[in-house]
């Protein structure tokens, strides 16, 4: 191991190298996972974002200035200039958790899993806290250009705003289709979305 | 999924079990607003306090019993002379000290992956053999890890968890398992920590715990091997980690694994000082 390895393996993981642990990482990993399904053992290997953000207290200054920078080049607008698709299908994509497991069907479509970290629309109550409500969301933000480029964006890649969020890159990850970005905005936006809308008599 | 029914004397009360949980669970998101549950409501520790002390934890722990005393294997021998960490043929307290270094095979083991070695030497039965069922599915694929899992957990209830950290291996264990809670990867770039680091959050209406917390981690470390409500089955902590790298989006975690190995020890010291109450009942 040269010096400047070394020196990466002390700053990624702050510790000192007598435990041999930190160099050895990539390593142990391979060997202690099996590719299975479409998880192959290359989603063990961190792209620079996800080394600056595997640390357990916040990311700040220079390395959080970098993360926003690199994830903002990233984002991909519609190609049609078209935000909005059908917030039924946004809503379906909201509810399902399916997509990327080893034991899910790759030919199937990912979900967003939007309901388990956030609240959308309010008859559903089974919704998680890891990330905040969306409950009348384009209610209260109304449909302008800027916030809806904005929406987008966080959609598509949340680190380009928020270094380390805990959301994932669904754009840039390939974790959804643009198509399904549309439907996701549309449950956000639409008038008619639940979301925007009080809960049912 | 279960794909076959239970042992027939577990039948009645699995069944039970997950009809009386599943009512609770899906009932909640269909009643009127009028009458809408507090989201922090847990059906499931309500219905653990109905059932009380009753597990069906137990015929595992009735099975993994009869696996240790009852001679077997190419070599004829039972499991009475393993050694769990506090000497040959120890049992009481034994998980309540794991994960520990053993110097017989010069590595850092956990309940499982000490089993495993017992089972090996002792009896003579080859590990590809013993792990062909590593985690049970019914009546025709018992796995005989958890039966013994569940068996030597329940002999650490209400002993105080303290897990030695002196060797060299433990400390690297420790630390290895400190990077791979915080280590985010992966097309979702999650970490064990994207979920289990935070204060008082849900993912649906499912409690996380701050696992860096000691009451949290205590709860819910002390409380596996446990059996899962909605599978019918045991589990351990072999399999609670690897399903949450499925979960995660990472490939299969090795049973046994250094990874596997180094997350128990971290979780563990953790939730060190917490009294085992294993096998607990979980959703």
């Amino acid at each position: 191991m040269n010096a400047k390895t070394l020196i990466t393996a002390l700053v990624l993981f702050g510790m000192a190298p007598t435990q041999g642990s930190a160099s050895e990482l990539p390593e142990v990993l391979k060997r202690s996972f099996v590719a299975k399904g479409q998880a192959g053992l290359d989603r063990l290997e961190q792209d620079p974002t996800q080394k600056a953000c595997s640390q357990a207290g916040a990311v700040t200054g220079a390395a959080a200035a970098e993360i926003i920078a690199a994830n903002q080049a990233s984002i991909r607008y519609p190609s049609d200039g078209q935000w909005l698709g059908d917030w039924r299908a946004g809503e379906a994509i909201a509810q399902r958790g399916t997509g990327k497991q080893f034991s899910d069907d790759p030919t199937e479509p990912s979900g967003g899993n939007c309901y388990a970290c956030h609240q959308l629309a309010p008859d559903e109550i089974a919704y998680g806290t890891i990330g905040p409500s969306l409950k009348a969301y384009g209610k209260l933000r109304g449909r302008g250009e800027a916030v809806l480029r904005y929406t987008w964006g966080k959609i598509y890649n949340p680190q380009a705003y928020f270094p380390c969020s805990g959301m994932p890159r669904f754009g840039h990850q390939q974790i959804l289709t643009e198509q399904q970005i549309r439907d996701v905005m549309a449950l956000l936006f639409d008038p008619e979305s639940p979301v925007n809308r009080d809960s049912s008599p | 999924m279960r794909t076959s029914s239970p042992e027939p004397e577990r039948r009645p009360i699995a069944r039970l079990l997950w009809a009386v949980v599943s009512l609770l669970i899906s009932a909640a998101p269909n009643v009127g607003s009028a009458a809408q549950p507090e989201p922090e409501q847990d059906p499931i520790a309500e219905y653990r306090a109905m059932f009380g002390d009753d597990n069906p934890a137990v015929f595992w722990e009735m099975r993994g019993e009869a696996l240790w005393t009852t001679p077997r294997g190419p070599k004829n021998r039972s499991l009475e002379d393993c050694d769990l960490g506090l000497g040959k043929g120890v049992v009481r307290g034994a998980y309540a000290q794991l994960p520990r270094y053993f110097a017989d095979t010069g590595q850092v083991q956990d309940l499982e992956s000490r089993l495993v070695t017992c089972v090996e030497r002792l009896q003579g039965i080859d590990r590809a053999t013993l792990l062909k069922v590593r985690f049970g599915n019914g009546e025709a694929h018992r796995s005989d890890m958890e039966a013994l899992a569940a068996y030597v957990a329940a002999q650490s209830r209400g002993a105080t968890l303290s897990v030695p950290l002196t060797h060299p291996q433990e400390k690297a264990a420790y630390a290895l398992g400190e990077h791979i809670f915080y280590y985010r990867a992966g097309p979702h770039d999650f970490a064990c920590a994207t979920c289990h680091a935070a204060d008082g959050k849900r993912i649906r209406l499912q409690k996380l715990p701050n696992l860096t917390r000691a009451d949290d981690a205590r709860a819910a470390y002390t409380t596996w091997p446990a059996y899962r409500i909605s599978q019918g089955e045991l589990r351990t902590m072999q399999w609670r980690l690897n399903d949450c790298f499925r979960q995660q989006r990472l490939p299969d975690l090795i049973y046994g694994s250094e990874v596997s190995i180094a997350l128990t020890m971290f979780l563990a010291k953790k939730a060190e000082g917490g009294v085992i109450d294993a096998p607990g009942l979980k959703r």
